[in-house]
C-alpha cells in the first residue's frame, strides 16, 4: 500500500513537472512586452502614462491625455503608482512615460546609464522645491519663526498629542523625498517628525489646523495647489549648497530647487511616433499647472474636465507642443 | 444566520470535540495543578531574568541584519528580469496566462453590454437563489452604472473572476491534499496561518519586483490572499465526511478514488461552497489594495480619488465594491443552503430559458448599438457626500459644547491610553515580554502554542524591529479593547432585539466590505493625524465581525437554560450576566480572537494616517521599492499576528492534530 502510494506521488510529480515544461517550453515570454488586458481591442494606438499621488502630477497627465486623445487620436491609459515603482514600471514598458520626477539619482544611474531602458524626456518647465512651512497667519504674528534658529522657541506651540513633549514637524507620504529626521537631529532641534503616512492625510490635517487658525510646522512642497487655500510661509533652513545632501545621515542644509524632469521608456522614445514627440515637447509653467490642479482638487472637476477647460483657454501654448 | 462577510473566517477548528484525557496518573495530577505550576515557573524565571539578563530593550547582539541579502536579492531580480531563463520561460508565461484570461473575461463582459451583464446576473441569481435575489442583483448592477462606474466595475469583475477561479483551484488542491493526508495537513496548517496573517502590503512588493506593475501582479497577490479559506474549508469538509457513509462505500469495494469522488467530495459540498464564498469575499477585499500596484478598475478609482482628497468620488467607487460583495455573498450562500434539495421539475428548461433571455438581451442591445452604459443615466453623489463630510468635520472636530470635539477625544485617547501603553511595553525588559507571552499562551493553549508564540515574539527582536513592533502592539491592544467594548455591547443588544439585529445587518455588511481607503480621509478629518485615527479605522473594520459573532453566540444559548432561569424569577439583567454570557463564552472568546486578527489587518492602513511603526514601514517599503524595510516590517506584523492569535486562540487548538483544521 505504502509502496503504491509512493509510486503514485512520484508519477504525480513527474506529471506536474511535465505539465510545467509543456506550459513554459513553448518559447520565451518577454516580461518587457505585456500590455494591460484592458487596453483597447479596436487596434487603436495606446499610450500609458504613470500618475503620482499628488495633484500636480495629475494635472500634467490630464492635459497630456486630453491632447493625445483629442488632437493626436491616441487612446491613453493611466496607472497610479508611487515614484520608485514607477521607474521600475517604466523600464519594463508597463508605462510609457513619467511626466514629473523630483530626482532619483540611484534610479537614473541604474536604468538610464547602465541598462539603457529609460530615456530622458527633458524639462517639464516647472521647478519644484521642498521645504518646511508654517501658516502665513502664524508667520505674520511671529515673524522670527521663519528662521530655523528660532524654531525651538516655538516648539511648545507646535506640540500635539502625537509629538510627545516636543514640537511636531508634520511629514507626509512615505514615497516622498525627505531628510527631515536627519535635519532635526543634525540641527539639534526640539522637534519630533510625525509621518502622516499619505498626502491625503497630511492635506486633511493641514486644512483642519488652518480652519482653527492653529500654528503648525509642516514638510511641504511647491508647486502645490494647497497654497491657494492655506497660505504658507517657508522657514529658512541653512542654505543649500551643491553636495551638502549627499550623505543622508549628515544632511544639515535646505532642500534644493529641482527643475522637474520627464522620462520615457527607451523603446517608446525611439518608436513612439507622434506621442513620444509630443511628450518630449510638453513644457509649461508652474502657474499653468496650478491652474489645472486647483480645478481638480478644489472645484472637484474630473481631471478630464479640468484639462478640457485649460486647453480651451491656452491654445497658443499647446499648439507648439504638437508635432508639425 | 447565513454566512457572514467575515474576511478572515473564524478558523473552523472551533467545531472540534472536547479533548479527552488519556494521560497516565502522574501526568494527570500535574495537569491538574497546571496553573499553579506555570505560576511557580514564571516567578522563578522572573527572578533569574532580573539577576542574569537585566532590564532593557532587545540586545543588539541578538539581532540579525537581513537588509544586505534582501537588497542583493532585489537588485538581482531587477538586473535579470528581462533576460534570465527563469523569467523568460516561467514567470513570463504565468504573467501572460493571467493577462490573456483577464482580457478574455473582460471582452466577454463588454460584448454582453450593460443590459446583457445585468440580465445575466439577474437570471443567474434567479436560478440559484430565487426571485428576490434576482431583483437585488439587477438593482446592484444598475447602481454601478448609475454611479458612472460601469467600465471600472467590469474591469474589477473580470479580475475577480480570474483571481477567484485561480484561488478556488489552488485552494481546492491544497485542501484536497490536506484532507487526504495527515502529514500534508500538519505541514500546510502553519503555511495557511501565515498566508492569512500576512499583511497584503508586505507581499505586494516582492510580487511587483517579479511581475512588474499591473494586472498579473495584482491577480497573484489576490490569490495568495484568497486561497487559504478555500484550502481550509476543503480540508475540513473532507475530514468531516460522515464516517459511516465512507465505511459503507469501502465495504462495497470502492477504491480510494471512487470513495473520494462518490462519497467524500459530495458530502463536503457545503464546505466547498462556503470556501468559494469566502474566497470571493477575500478577493474583493483585496481589490482596492491591489490598485496600489496598478490593478485598475474600481480600486484604482478609489485610490485616485484619495489623491485629490475627494471622499465623494472615493465613495462612488467604493459602493460598487460593496454591492458586488453583497450580491456575490448572498447568491453563493443561498446556493449553499439549497444543496441537497431535490432539483425542481423542469429545472433544465428554466436554465435554458435564462440562457436564451441573456443572449437575446445582449443581442438586442448590440443591434441598437447601446453596449456602453448611457452617459445621461448617471447620478453624481460626490458633491453631496463631500458637503456632508465637510459639515461633519467642521462641526464635530472641535468645540462641541460639553463633550468636546473629536480632535479632543483623539488627543485624550493618545495621551491617556496609547502613550502609557506604548511606553510601558517598551519599558519592559525584553525577556519579560517573552515570558509574559509564553505564560499567556500556556494558560489558554498548549506547550506547542506557547512555543510558537514565544518564538514569533523572539523573531521580532532578531529582525531588529523590537521597538516599532511594541508600538504597533500597543495600538492593536488599545483598538481591540475599544472594539470589544462596543462590539460586545452591540452584539448583545442585537441578540436580544430582533429589530435592532435587522437594522444592524446591512450596516455591518457595508462596514465590513467598504474598502478601508474610503474612510481614510474621514478618520483624519475627525481625529487628526496620528495613532488615534489609525485605531479608529481599525475599530470600524473589526467591529462588524465582533458584533456578529457575539450576537450569534448569545442567540444560540440553549433556550431551556434561559427558560429555567426565567421561571426561577431571574431579571433580564441576571439572565444576561448569569446565563447568556457565561454560556456564550466560546463565542465571546472567538470574538476576541477575530477582533485581534482583524485589527491587526488594518495596521498598514493605520500607517497611511499617521499610525507610524510597522504599518508605516510596510507602506514605506512599497513606496520606495525598499525590499529590506518593507519585508522586515511585513514579517514582524506576521509574527505579531501569530503571537496574538496563539495567545487568544481558545481550546480549539488543543485537540490532537487529526481532527479539525
Amino acid at each position: 500500500m505504502a509502496r503504491t502510494r509512493r509510486t503514485r506521488s512520484a508519477a504525480l510529480a513527474a506529471g506536474l513537472a511535465f505539465a510545467l515544461t509543456a506550459l513554459t517550453g513553448c518559447g520565451a515570454a518577454d516580461m518587457t512586452r505585456q500590455a494591460s488586458p484592458y487596453a483597447d481591442a479596436g487596434g487603436s494606438r495606446t499610450v500609458t502614462l504613470s500618475v503620482q499621488s499628488w495633484v500636480g502630477a495629475q494635472a500634467n497627465v490630464a492635459v497630456a491625455q486630453y491632447l493625445l486623445e483629442h488632437e493626436l487620436d491616441y487612446r491613453v491609459d493611466t496607472v497610479q503608482i508611487d515614484e520608485v515603482p514607477a521607474w521600475d514600471a517604466l523600464s519594463q514598458g508597463r508605462v510609457d512615460a513619467i511626466l514629473e520626477d523630483w530626482g532619483h539619482p540611484e534610479q537614473e544611474k541604474r536604468y538610464i546609464d547602465d541598462k539603457g531602458t529609460i530615456a530622458r524626456g527633458g524639462d517639464l518647465g516647472v521647478t519644484g522645491h521642498i521645504g518646511w512651512f508654517v501658516p502665513t497667519y502664524f508667520a505674520e504674528e511671529h515673524p522670527d519663526v521663519t528662521d530655523w534658529k528660532n524654531l525651538d522657541k516655538y516648539a511648545a506651540e507646535f506640540r500635539t498629542a502625537e509629538s510627545g513633549g516636543k514640537g511636531q514637524l508634520l511629514d507626509g507620504s512615505p514615497s516622498y523625498v525627505t531628510n527631515d529626521k536627519a535635519l532635526v537631529k543634525n540641527l539639534d532641534l526640539d522637534y519630533q517628525v510625525v509621518f502622516a503616512g499619505s498626502e491625503a492625510a497630511q492635506i486633511t490635517q493641514i486644512r483642519q489646523f488652518a480652519k482653527e487658525k492653529k500654528p503648525f510646522l509642516s514638510y511641504w512642497y511647491k508647486p502645490q495647489w494647497l497654497f491657494e487655500k492655506v497660505p504658507m510661509t517657508e522657514v529658512e533652513l541653512p542654505a543649500y549648497e551643491k553636495g551638502c545632501d549627499t550623505d543622508p545621515q549628515k544632511v544639515a542644509c535646505a532642500y534644493p530647487h529641482t527643475p522637474l524632469q520627464k522620462f520615457l521608456n527607451a523603446r517608446f522614445a525611439d518608436g513612439g511616433g507622434d506621442a513620444a514627440a509630443f511628450l518630449k515637447k510638453f513644457r509649461w509653467t508652474t502657474e499653468m499647472q496650478n491652474d489645472v490642479a486647483l480645478m481638480i482638487a478644489e472645484e472637484k472637476l474630473s481631471p478630464q474636465e479640468a484639462a478640457a477647460r485649460w486647453v480651451e483657454r491656452n491654445e497658443a501654448t499647446w499648439r507648439s507642443w504638437l508635432p508639425s | 444566520m447565513t454566512t457572514t462577510l467575515t474576511p478572515a473566517p473564524p478558523s473552523p477548528a472551533t467545531t472540534a470535540t472536547p479533548p479527552t484525557d488519556h494521560r497516565p496518573g502522574a501526568l494527570r495530577t500535574l495537569a491538574h495543578h497546571r496553573g499553579r505550576l506555570i505560576g511557580v515557573c514564571a516567578a522563578l524565571a522572573l527572578v533569574l531574568g532580573c539577576v542574569f539578563l537585566g532590564a532593557g530593550n532587545w540586545p543588539a547582539s541578538l539581532s540579525a541584519d537581513v537588509s544586505g541579502p534582501l537588497e542583493r536579492t532585489s537588485d538581482w531580480i531587477v538586473d535579470n528580469r528581462d533576460g534570465h531563463p527563469l523569467f523568460l520561460y516561467f514567470f513570463g508565461h504565468v504573467s501572460n496566462i493571467v493577462v490573456v484570461s483577464v482580457r478574455a473575461v473582460y471582452l466577454v463582459l463588454l460584448a454582453l453590454g450593460w443590459a446583457g451583464v445585468t440580465a445575466a446576473a439577474a437570471l443567474l441569481a434567479w436560478r440559484v437563489a430565487g426571485v428576490r435575489l434576482a431583483l437585488t442583483s439587477a438593482a446592484a448592477f444598475a447602481v454601478c452604472g448609475l454611479l458612472g462606474m460601469w467600465v471600472p466595475t467590469m474591469q474589477t469583475l473580470a479580475l475577480m473572476v480570474v483571481a477567484v477561479a485561480a484561488s478556488v483551484l489552488l485552494g481546492g488542491l491544497l485542501g484536497l491534499a490536506a484532507g487526504l493526508s495527515d502529514r500534508m495537513h500538519r505541514i500546510l496548517r502553519p503555511v495557511l496561518d501565515t498566508m492569512q496573517v500576512l499583511p497584503a502590503f508586505a507581499y505586494l512588493l516582492p510580487v511587483v519586483l517579479v511581475f512588474g506593475i499591473g494586472v498579473p501582479a495584482a491577480v497573484l497577490a489576490t490569490v495568495v490572499y484568497a486561497a487559504p479559506p478555500m484550502a481550509r474549508l476543503t480540508a475540513l469538509g473532507l475530514r468531516d465526511a460522515d464516517a459511516g457513509v465512507v465505511e459503507a462505500a469501502t465495504s462495497l469495494g470502492a477504491t480510494g478514488r471512487q470513495r473520494l469522488l462518490t462519497a467524500r467530495l459530495p458530502l463536503a459540498r457545503k464546505e466547498l461552497l462556503l470556501g468559494v464564498n469566502q474566497s470571493i469575499m477575500m478577493a474583493l477585499g483585496m481589490a482596492v489594495i491591489a490598485s496600489v500596484i496598478g490593478a485598475g478598475g474600481l480600486g484604482d478609482r478609489v485610490y485616485q480619488a484619495l489623491a485629490s482628497v475627494d471622499v465623494g468620488a472615493a465613495l462612488a467607487a467604493g459602493v460598487p465594491i460593496v454591492l458586488l460583495a453583497i450580491v456575490l455573498d448572498r447568491v453563493t450562500a443561498a446556493a449553499g443552503e439549497r444543496i441537497g434539495e431535490a432539483p425542481a421539475d423542469r429545472s433544465g428548461l428554466r436554465w435554458a430559458v435564462a440562457a436564451l433571455v441573456t443572449v437575446a438581451v445582449a443581442a438586442g442591445t448590440r443591434l441598437l448599438d447601446r453596449l456602453a452604459w448611457p452617459d445621461a443615466w448617471t447620478v453624481d453623489i460626490a458633491g453631496p457626500v463631500n458637503k456632508t463630510v465637510d459639515w461633519m468635520t467642521a462641526h464635530l472636530y472641535s468645540g462641541v459644547p460639553l463633550v468636546g470635539g473629536t480632535a479632543d477625544w483623539a488627543g485624550h485617547f493618545t495621551t491617556w491610553v496609547l502613550n502609557p501603553l506604548r511606553d510601558g511595553l517598551q519599558w519592559l525588559p525584553w525577556w519579560s515580554v517573552l515570558l509574559t507571552v509564553g505564560v499567556l499562551a500556556l494558560l489558554i493553549g498548549t506547550w506547542r502554542t506557547a512555543a510558537t508564540a514565544v518564538l514569533a515574539m523572539a523573531a521580532i527582536g532578531v529582525l531588529g524591529v523590537w521597538d516599532p513592533a511594541l508600538d504597533t502592539l500597543s495600538q492593536v491592544l488599545a483598538a481591540v479593547a475599544v472594539t470589544l467594548l462596543l462590539g460586545i455591547a452591540l452584539g448583545v443588544a442585537a441578540a436580544r432585539s430582533t429589530r435592532l439585529g435587522r437594522v444592524l445587518r446591512p450596516a455591518l455588511d457595508v462596514f465590513q466590505t467598504m474598502p478601508q481607503f474610503v474612510y481614510l480621509i474621514p478618520v483624519v478629518a475627525l481625529f487628526g493625524v496620528g495613532r488615534a485615527p489609525a485605531a479608529a479605522a481599525a475599530v470600524v473594520y473589526a467591529l462588524p465581525a465582533v458584533v456578529r459573532i457575539t450576537a450569534q453566540g448569545v442567540r444560540a444559548v440553549d433556550p431551556g437554560a434561559l427558560e429555567s432561569a426565567r421561571s426561577l424569577g431571574a431579571t433580564g439583567r441576571q439572565q444576561l450576566l448569569q446565563v447568556q454570557l457565561p454560556l456564550a463564552r466560546p463565542a465571546l472568546l472567538l470574538a476576541v480572537n477575530q477582533g485581534v486578527v482583524l485589527v491587526l489587518a488594518v495596521v498598514v492602513i493605520g500607517g497611511l494616517v499617521g499610525g507610524g511603526a510597522l504599518g508605516y514601514d510596510a507602506v514605506f517599503g512599497l513606496a520606495q521599492g525598499d525590499l529590506a524595510t518593507g519585508l522586515v516590517a511585513g514579517a514582524a506584523i506576521v509574527c505579531l499576528g501569530l503571537v496574538l492569535d496563539r495567545v487568544t486562540q481558545p481550546t480549539g487548538r488543543r485537540n490532537p492534530a487529526g481532527k479539525g483544521a
